[in-house]
């Protein structure tokens, strides 16, 4: 008998459903059989990954407020990985969206109301991320330079760019000499969502992102574009599409998405700047891009599933005392699984038994 | 093959109730099939009669919902290319599988046993090449190459495993008239030296001069079997498409206005393999057909890249379409100019694999209504999708069938369907009806036919000479770049022309044609 990989004709629709559920039950088992070695209760640890943190309000607040820069970042970046244009470098783009939407926060101060200052923040968050995005769309359509090495250095550039502001000329005087800037007002803080927990109005923001992406990549014709631009870049010259035109929507798609995640952060759960901004939002993002297909409502579902991991693992951490290597392996199996689950998508196992196979 | 019916040897290969059906579609029905040793015997039949799936059933790609398929007597279950090669079959794809990044001794080190693949390959691969009269530099990569080149490669492949049975699909649509008689005596050599052949082909004038034995498909089913050498063309096609042959009816040009002037066009190649372009002048007016007849890989991917758009040039006037320079502007820029065009890859870029019909009638046609706001109006190219279908019969599940899904010959057909679709004022066609079964082939040529009496501009790049001299009312030759005057077609006949262009080629250092 043997076991043999077959080209559907036609991608399975019953199995883009069905696959995510296989992984999950493959993670299960093999979560049973982590959990069982360490000597846990694979229900308890299991319980603890998946079920304690959004069993109360709060956790449901916090799984939320996870996913909303997650699923921003992911559905921006999506947009330009489907054109094969490969921005890594979303985590530079969200620390200089909070450069520039809390610096403006700071400039304002009291002065300006909050209906005018929120947008504003986020225009110049969105702003300044496509101006860092177009550095390195610059560099790929003017000189050919490969866009994930200069995106991906470019984060590097943000970061000792934020770090020397709060270090230096942006640091609160008041602030016993640690490196961060004031406190925003009020007027600079984004409206809560869901009182008794920190979500906030950011979260729509990522909804009303998720839409737009949908909007752009299923019905307009820059994104139908981008898509044959990905699948077969001869058809894409073929039919005269514009292979710098779409390293430019790809990667200042992705820059817009990065640059108001990092107002959002800024001007939500941390209400100033610090050294860092996100816990590497804008990497993690890459990968709840994949596991979500590239398509929006996948990168929806995946940035919750993503934020879940995250605050599972922590749990699991809190609760049952297992190693932090343990919860990544967990969560790596996870991921593992739902993206090897794919190949059933556009493949189907064959099994053959009977007569021998030919001499 | 001289033995009486009632003595026949033991078959080589014997099929037996073969069955296979894909989604939709039952592609093998119950087939037959006995291959005797020596014997060149041929499978003939239409676009989606079956006969690629059978041969990727006799060759271990595909498994069949039922039958049986006896080696040498002995009944055997290929589980795969590898397995069925170790038995001794051999087999030349219509689409070829190389890798494109590797060079040609590598391609060929890839399908041999880790023995036969030492160091000694390239002076082997030279060696088999020139035996045959197939020129190949084993260190050339493939992605320089042309597709008769790359048949080459292809065919030295399989001769270097010595194979036992030999399948050839739809073999000689890259060849010169001369070098398809090569090839003949190739496969005759080869049939006389024991090994079996499989001639997969629609060209019944070819089947008729090699084969012993044809078999017949149609409809996924056994139609007929029969001694192609005591039938005639007509017969023959009755055979495989059940009905009389269409003959294109061809009226005298009555050209018009130039529509599209390529004037001293020189370019440069873009790759260290590739052919430049020496100063390449060429009119076609509106209401005649031009054909560029010629060896692969002497210039014709580079000019019709400059044709096309693919290529952007420096100098704007180098191609004018009806008088209005367009040398600078991509392709998207000269469709909205009156160009359409039909390039001779269909997968990858006639056509996006993965993409529906639909989308794919977008690709080319997006600037034509069916863009509103910058959104796709999707019902509409959804409507002109099945239009598409429609009027050209092409066998597909609907508008949202996967382009991938389709044969090679359906697909074209649909593609061929969705840029005459755009009534364009200028159309150039690549190899249009490579591959393809003589039903669809002559459907596009009449339509190309159709198309230049309604008043466009046709050209008509092609290897296949038969068919040029059929729908083109002048015709010029390429070769090493260059591109010759266009003449009247009544003025010329195919022998000349073919000397001309294996001539040229001849002449070449690389040796590209199978030439004497």
């Amino acid at each position: 008998m043997r076991i043999t990989l077959e080209a559907r004709p036609e991608p399975s629709r019953a199995a883009m459903l069905l696959t995510p559920l296989l992984a999950a039950i493959a993670t299960l088992v093999v979560g049973f059989v982590i959990f069982e070695a360490f000597g846990k209760d694979p229900v308890a640890a299991l319980h603890a990954f998946f079920v304690q943190p959004v069993a109360t309000r709060y956790g449901v607040g916090e799984l939320l407020l996870k996913a909303g820069p997650l699923m921003l970042i992911a559905t921006g970046l999506a947009i330009g990985y489907r054109a094969n244009v490969w921005n890594i470098g979303a985590e530079g783009q969200l620390t200089l969206g909070a450069i520039a939407g809390g610096g403006l926060a700071l400039a304002a101060g009291d002065a300006v109301p909050a209906t005018l200052l929120l947008p504003a923040m986020i225009v110049a968050g969105a702003l300044s991320g496509m101006a860092w995005a177009a550095i390195a769309a610059w560099l790929r359509t003017r000189f050919g330079a490969n866009e994930i090495l200069t995106s991906l250095m470019l984060v590097y550039v943000a970061n000792f760019l934020l770090s020397w502001l709060v270090h230096g000329p942006w640091r609160d005087p008041e602030g016993y000499n640690f490196p961060q800037s004031k406190l925003f007002a009020d007027a600079a803080l984004l409206p809560s969502l869901l009182s008794g927990t920190r979500l906030n109005a950011g979260f729509l923001v990522a909804l009303a992102a998720v839409a737009t992406a949908w909007v752009f990549v299923r019905r307009s014709v820059w994104g139908f574009e981008m898509r044959v631009a990905g699948l077969a870049p001869a058809a894409a010259a073929y039919a005269g599409i514009s292979s710098k035109r779409n390293v430019w929507l790809g990667m200042l798609a992705g820059g817009a998405c990065a640059g108001i995640a990092g107002v959002n952060e800024a001007a939500g759960p941390i209400g100033q700047l610090l050294p860092s901004m996100s816990p590497g939002y804008g990497f993690a993002a890459i990968i709840v891009a994949f596991v979500g297909r590239l398509h929006p409502l996948g990168i929806a579902f995946a940035s919750l599933l993503m934020s879940l991991l995250y605050l599972g693992g922590e749990s699991a951490q809190v609760n049952l005392a297992l190693p932090s290597a343990v919860t990544g392996l967990f969560q790596g199996t996870l991921l593992f699984f739902l993206l090897a689950a794919d190949v059933l998508v556009n493949y189907r196992l064959r099994v053959q038994r009977g007569l021998p196979a030919a001499p | 093959m001289s033995a009486a019916p009632d003595v026949l040897p033991r078959p080589r290969l014997a099929l037996r109730g073969i069955t296979k059906a894909w989604p939709g579609i039952l592609a093998n029905d119950r087939i037959d099939l006995d291959v005797l040793p020596g014997e060149i015997h041929a499978v003939l039949g239409e676009n989606g009669a079956g006969k690629s799936t059978l041969m990727k059933i006799i060759y271990g790609i595909v498994k069949p919902d039922a039958g049986t398929v006896q080696w040498e007597g002995q009944p055997v279950r290929l589980a795969s290319p590898a397995e069925a090669r170790r038995l001794g079959l051999g087999m030349v794809f219509q689409h070829f599988s190389l890798f494109e990044t590797l060079s040609v001794a590598e391609n060929v080190a890839l399908a041999l046993d880790a023995a036969q693949a030492g160091p000694g390959l390239p002076a082997r691969i030279r060696s088999v090449s020139e035996r045959y009269g197939l020129a190949l530099d084993p260190s050339r990569r493939v992605h320089t190459m042309s597709v008769g080149e790359r048949q080459r490669v292809e065919i030295v492949r399989c001769l270097l495993q010595v194979p036992r049975l030999l399948i050839l699909d739809e073999p000689t649509s890259v060849l010169t008239p001369q070098a398809i008689e090569r090839l003949f005596d190739t496969l005759r050599q080869l049939a006389g030296e024991g090994c079996s052949i499989l001639y997969i082909s629609h060209k019944l004038d070819e089947i008729r001069a090699l084969c012993q034995r044809a078999t017949v498909l149609r409809a996924g089913r056994v139609t007929g079997e029969c001694d192609p050498r005591r039938e005639t063309t007509a017969s023959l096609a009755r055979m495989m498409i059940g009905g009389d042959l269409p003959h294109p009816r061809h009226r005298a040009a009555a050209a018009g206005a130039a529509a599209l002037v390529v004037d001293s066009l020189d370019l440069r190649a873009d790759d260290p393999f590739g052919t430049a372009l020496r100063s390449i002048s060429l009119t076609v007016r509106a209401g005649e057909v031009v054909g560029i007849a010629g060896v692969s890989g002497n210039g014709q991917a580079e000019l019709l890249a400059a044709l096309s758009g693919e290529r952007r040039l420096a100098r704007r006037d180098a191609i004018t379409i009806c008088g209005m320079p367009v040398g600078h502007l991509n392709a998207a820029q000269r469709r909205a100019r009156g160009l359409a065009y039909v390039p001779e890859d269909r997968l990858g870029r006639g056509a996006v694999p993965e993409m529906s019909l639909t989308e794919n009638v977008l690709l080319t046609s997006r600037h034509q209504g069916l863009v509103s706001h910058g959104l796709v109006r999707a019902g509409a190219a959804r409507e002109r999708a099945a239009r598409t279908i429609a009027s050209w019969d092409v066998k597909a599940s609907g508008p949202e069938a996967a382009a991938r899904s389709l044969s090679g010959g359906n697909l074209q057909k649909f593609i061929v369907g969705r840029e005459i679709g755009q009534a364009p004022k200028v159309l150039i066609a690549a190899q249009p009806t490579w591959g393809v079964d003589i039903g669809a082939s002559a459907q596009i040529r009449q339509a190309l036919i159709d198309l230049r009496d309604a008043g466009a501009a046709v050209l008509v790049v092609s290897e296949e000479l038969d068919e040029l001299i059929e729908i083109c009312d002048r015709l010029a030759v390429i070769a090493q770049g260059r591109l010759s005057p266009a003449r009247a077609v009544g003025d010329t006949d195919a022998e000349e022309i073919g000397l001309l262009m294996a001539g040229a080629a001849a002449s070449f250092d690389r040796g590209t044609a199978f030439v004497r």
